[in-house]
């Protein structure tokens, strides 16, 4: 079996391109698809150190957890991207600077 | 090099590549389907870190609810106009030097540190994912509820935001 540090190496790479992706892009939705980045970056960590600990399930309950709020942030969030799209017509976050019209 | 070794590193170069060319790409429908290449070479890698149920719910959940709903919002907020959605870039340094020095950090800390497996490993006369099935009942009760409690009111919030029915000024 691979060593677990490929795991962790690549969930950290992971993690700092969805932060570039998170603070570049000029869309909400490109941000939005930053932050799943993220999540499944720590996702892969939880999932990893469950290796070390054979015949416990825990980061596996616990990624199975955090796959269930990224599903609430991701529909929570497009929501509240299309309703302001629909009030300002425009997608980039730089551009809404008024919570009330 | 076994098959599964070579699995392991084509899905992991699979997620980094497909990760790094979500940074530079610039339309907004390619960036969605990069990122459903990265989510299923994670779910690759998930089955073979013995975690077949994550994985599972991984293909299911992500690739199949999470990644329809982003392509739902980039078709439902482009202009009507035949041209794709491209999206410009900014704050290139401020980006550069948070994912440098995260990942510097994080990098840091896993090569100083070194993990190792736990001695005794407890033996089991249960499968993996009847494991799972039996800790989500016993031991995992209450996030379980609270997990349902919170889609439910995810449910009934998204629809109320994104409804277009005028409501009565307040």
């Amino acid at each position: 079996m691979a060593p677990i540090d490929h795991f962790l190496y690549l969930s950290a790479f992971l993690f700092s391109a969805g932060i570039v992706v998170v603070i570049v892009k000029r869309n909400a939705i490109m941000v939005l698809l930053g932050i799943e980045l993220m999540l499944n970056a720590a996702n892969l960590n939880l999932v990893a150190f469950n290796i070390l600990q054979p015949g416990l399930f825990t980061g596996h309950m616990f990624a199975l957890f955090v796959i269930v709020v990224a599903v609430c942030e991701a529909a929570v969030g497009l929501a509240i991207v299309l309703r302001v799209y629909q009030h300002y017509q425009t997608s980039i976050p730089d551009e809404i600077q008024d919570l009330k019209e | 090099m076994t098959i599964a070794t070579f699995m392991f590193y084509f899905f992991e170069v699979m997620a980094a590549l497909s990760a790094l060319a979500l940074i530079f790409v610039r339309n907004v429908f390619y960036g969605a389907l990069l990122l459903l290449i990265c989510l299923l070479s994670l779910a690759g890698i998930y089955v073979l870190a013995f975690a077949e149920f994550v994985a599972v719910t991984q293909i299911l959940i992500y690739a199949g609810g999470i990644l329809v709903v982003i392509i739902f919002g980039i078709m439902l907020t482009t202009k009507i106009s035949g041209k794709p959605l491209v999206v410009k870039h900014g704050n290139w340094l401020a980006g550069i030097f948070a994912g440098i020095s995260m990942a510097a950090l994080l990098m840091t800390f896993f090569s100083q540190e070194s993990f190792s497996v736990s001695p005794i490993p407890p033996v089991s006369k249960y499968g993996a994912i009847e494991q799972i099935g039996i800790q989500l009942m016993t031991g995992f009760a209450l996030p379980f509820e609270v997990a349902g409690v919170l889609l439910l009111i995810t449910l009934a919030g998204a629809a109320v935001i994104a409804s277009t029915i005028k409501s009565k000024k307040i």
